[in-house]
């Protein structure tokens, strides 16, 4: 059992949890995530890991609640646990094995939508702990849904981040792609790299900008999984015209290779079932249908 | 019971095809004692046993049928255990047809014993008595990690305990069993049943079990080693990641990896209404494959309420499943399309699938594996509606470990490079063995691989 040492509402139906796993906290580096199991009949979720303390063998996870197991995991508070925290899976970030050297001579901009802060913030403060000079843009739909905002500006610096809201209710106004657009071409700001995690629609269209602009991205793609290990295979994706799997292969992809388009029409693969599911769990057992039904 | 034909093997009882086509429950309900004594009189019990050459684990068959005949069944399964770990889940699942039976002698006039429905029975008998193998060896003071908990794993584990060794065993997922667990559905092998007390006698030996830890993430080989004080490893990680053809429309939804759809329906129980992991299976389902995984699927997705097509590119007699397998599923309904490959699965303007377009074959000249190649058609072309389409291709290696443990030699296939004598790989005190090293193959051979570096590894600490 992985017991959950802090659980905190930081926006509507997001919470950040300190998680006692010390396999993963031992080893774990940005770019990589872990799976959760809530109990014996939940599923395996797999969560981007948004921090973590190997001296206290705690990671910290963010996570939503979009379907009937994020719920349920959500329904757990400190002092409670989860069955199961397996990881880190998946390969770091580039930069975590690159000569540090080459590394700190880049200008990294990272581009975080919504949830996707989690898994930036790690990258974002281990740059910066090695001296690396980075942005960071985080869009979101409305303050209220903002996160992580303190935590960002204290790794990265309060001039080095930018916020902006679809609505416009804090911050720019905006998509993070016109926030990209005036760092680039009207405050002239220069960046050798970019890192866009967030919605597939939002790295898509990052994407699109940032090859326009001669800019390379990487994005970190969180597709449907079940073991994480390279077993099963539900995570493949086209990249580069090839089939990868996320779990093993990547999360992080060359952004310029990743066919978001089939990657976003296989996220529709389960979302009957998880409507399904949700709905029991909200109005009781009256929505269950046998396969293929 | 009539009088019995000694010819010809006691038939064992089975659920009724059209019964066990809608639920999960065991098909094979094996032999009773009565069933059992009448087949183990057929047993020559031949001063030059070939079915104990036959077995990769060289169990003393004729001696525990012997016992079975004397009615001494805790000394039939002591004489079991004393080769192998996991009777009940051989018994089930081995393919005694190619092994064992296939070299008794009554099957030169007839029909071989039944020797692993005879195991079953043993095996069976003894969990339902509660008797467990006992451990008799000093300790040795030595520590062994085992990464892996499958039949490979399991078996490696605990013939090593038995020797005298600390052995701990790293799983990745959260359950241990390996493909026992994940891989082969619950009609051919109950997991809470079987599976999970033979489990459980491998802990009895001793075994420590650690779950939900991924050696080649978690912690690396070289840690075990190097920081851990583990004298020696066994690597029996199982085979790895599936494969594709590489056609169009394969991205579709509702195509999925037998791993996948085995997975979601065995280790996550998606088939109960009380377990929270989804299953996507619709109303037509074509499996591409011939193997064993294949036929799981098939008659998973059958069970799941969808008819069922098997596709696959060769003919009958080169279909790699156990003949049981493909009978059992013939049995239950599922049709099977020969000498037929698939060429595009087609989508509706979602991008579900919709059907799949096929070519017929024929058989040409024998290719590197002897089997004929199989050629297309010029112009045979056809579809064949469906909603779901399911993989199952075979698996290539996963990297997790050769790619983080340093001085590990691996092939042209990526498989970990071992002796299969001993285990023994290129780096000193790492050993080897079951699909891992192999591809992917059968559950009794990973278990006499297991063993095979079991002995070497007492060879190497000793």
């Amino acid at each position: 059992m992985f017991e959950i040492l802090e659980a905190k509402l930081l926006a509507e139906k997001i919470y950040r949890m300190t998680v006692k796993a010390p396999n993963v906290a031992r080893s774990c580096e940005p770019g990589q995530f872990l799976i959760v199991r809530t109990d014996e009949k939940s599923e395996r979720i797999a969560l981007t890991i948004c921090d973590y303390d190997r001296e206290k063998g705690t990671v910290v996870i963010v996570l939503q609640a979009v379907g009937a197991s994020t719920m349920k995991m959500l329904s757990l508070k400190a002092g409670d646990s989860f069955a199961d925290v397996v990881g880190p899976l998946g390969r770091p970030s580039d930069f975590v094995s690159e000569d540090l050297e080459e590394v700190k001579k880049r200008r990294y901009l990272f581009v975080a939508g919504g949830l996707g802060t989690a898994p930036v913030y790690p990258q974002v403060k281990w740059l910066k702990e090695r001296g690396v000079d980075v942005d960071v843009i985080i869009g979101t739909k409305c303050h209220d849904t903002l996160i992580m905002e303190d935590e960002m500006i204290s790794v990265a610096g309060k001039e080095h981040v930018f916020i902006t809201t679809d609505d416009g209710s804090y911050g720019r106004s905006g998509m993070v792609t016109a926030v990209v657009e005036d760092l680039v071409k009207n405050e002239g700001r220069k960046y050798d790299i970019c890192v866009a995690i967030g919605p597939m629609i939002m790295m898509k269209f990052v994407c699109k900008l940032t090859k326009e602009l001669g800019l390379p991205t990487i994005v970190s793609m969180n597709p449907i999984m079940v073991d994480g290990t390279g077993m099963c295979g539900a995570c493949r994706l086209v990249v580069g015209g090839k089939v990868k799997f996320a779990c093993v292969d990547g999360p992080e992809f060359d952004g310029f290779e990743v066919d978001f388009d089939g990657a976003m029409k296989r996220m529709a693969l389960y979302k009957t079932e998880e409507g399904r599911k949700l709905l029991e769990l909200q109005e009781g057992n009256t929505h269950h249908g046998s396969c293929g039904a | 019971m009539p009088e019995m034909d000694m010819m010809k093997k006691v038939p064992v009882r089975e659920q009724d095809p059209k019964e066990r086509a809608k639920n999960f429950d065991e098909v094979c309900l094996g032999y009773n004692e009565e069933e059992a004594r009448q087949e183990s009189l057929r047993c020559l019990n031949c001063k030059n046993p070939l079915c104990v050459k036959g077995c990769p684990v060289s169990i003393n068959i004729p001696a525990f049928i012997q016992e079975v005949k004397n009615g001494d069944y805790e000394k039939a399964a002591q004489i079991i255990a004393k080769d192998s770990a996991l009777p009940a889940v051989c018994g089930r699942v081995c393919p005694q047809e190619t092994q064992c039976e296939g070299k008794c002698v009554r099957g030169i006039k007839g029909e071989a014993v039944s020797i692993g429905k005879l195991e079953r029975f043993v095996a069976d008998w003894a969990r339902e008595k509660g008797i467990r193998p006992v451990l008799e060896a000093s300790k040795k003071g030595k520590k062994v990690a085992v990464i892996g908990s499958g039949p490979a794993g399991l078996t490696c584990a605990g013939d090593l305990a038995k020797m005298g060794y600390d052995v701990t065993v790293f799983e990745a997922l959260h359950k241990p069993g390996g493909v026992l667990v994940y891989g082969i559905p619950e009609f051919r092998l109950p997991k809470d049943g079987v599976v999970m007390p033979e489990v459980e006698n491998v802990k009895a030996l001793g075994v420590e079990i650690r779950t939900d830890v991924i050696i080649g993430k978690s912690e690396t080989i070289d840690e075990l080693l190097e920081e851990e004080g583990f004298d020696a490893v066994f690597i029996g990680s199982g085979a790895g990641l599936p494969m594709f053809m590489g056609i169009p429309g394969e991205q579709a939804l509702g195509v999925f990896s037998a791993n996948e759809f085995l997975t979601r329906n065995n280790l996550m129980k998606a088939y109960r209404e009380d377990y929270d992991t989804p299953i996507s299976c619709g109303k037509q389902t074509v499996v591409v494959g011939g193997g064993n995984v294949a036929m799981d699927a098939a008659r998973t997705a059958l069970r799941l309420g969808s008819s069922v097509t098997v596709v696959y590119r060769r003919s009958e007699k080169e279909l790699p499943a156990r003949a049981e397998e493909v009978h059992h599923a013939k049995e239950e309904g599922i049709c099977f399309e020969l000498l037929t490959n698939p060429v595009e699965i087609l989508t509706d303007e979602k991008g579900w699938v919709k059907g799949i377009r096929v070519i017929r074959m024929e058989l040409g000249e024998p290719d590197e594996s002897g089997r004929r190649r199989p050629v297309e058609m010029p112009g045979s072309e056809f579809e064949i509606p469906c909603d779901t389409v399911i993989m199952a291709l075979g698996t290539s290696p996963n990297p997790l470990i050769s790619s983080t443990t340093k001085g590990l030699e691996i092939n042209k296939k990526k498989c970990i490079v071992a002796d299969e004598s001993n285990g023994e790989t290129s780096r000193p005190g790492v050993f080897a063995g079951g699909d891992a090293v192999t591809g992917a193959a059968t559950v009794i051979l990973a278990m006499g691989a297991g063993r095979a570096a079991a002995k070497g590894i007492d060879g190497y600490l000793s």
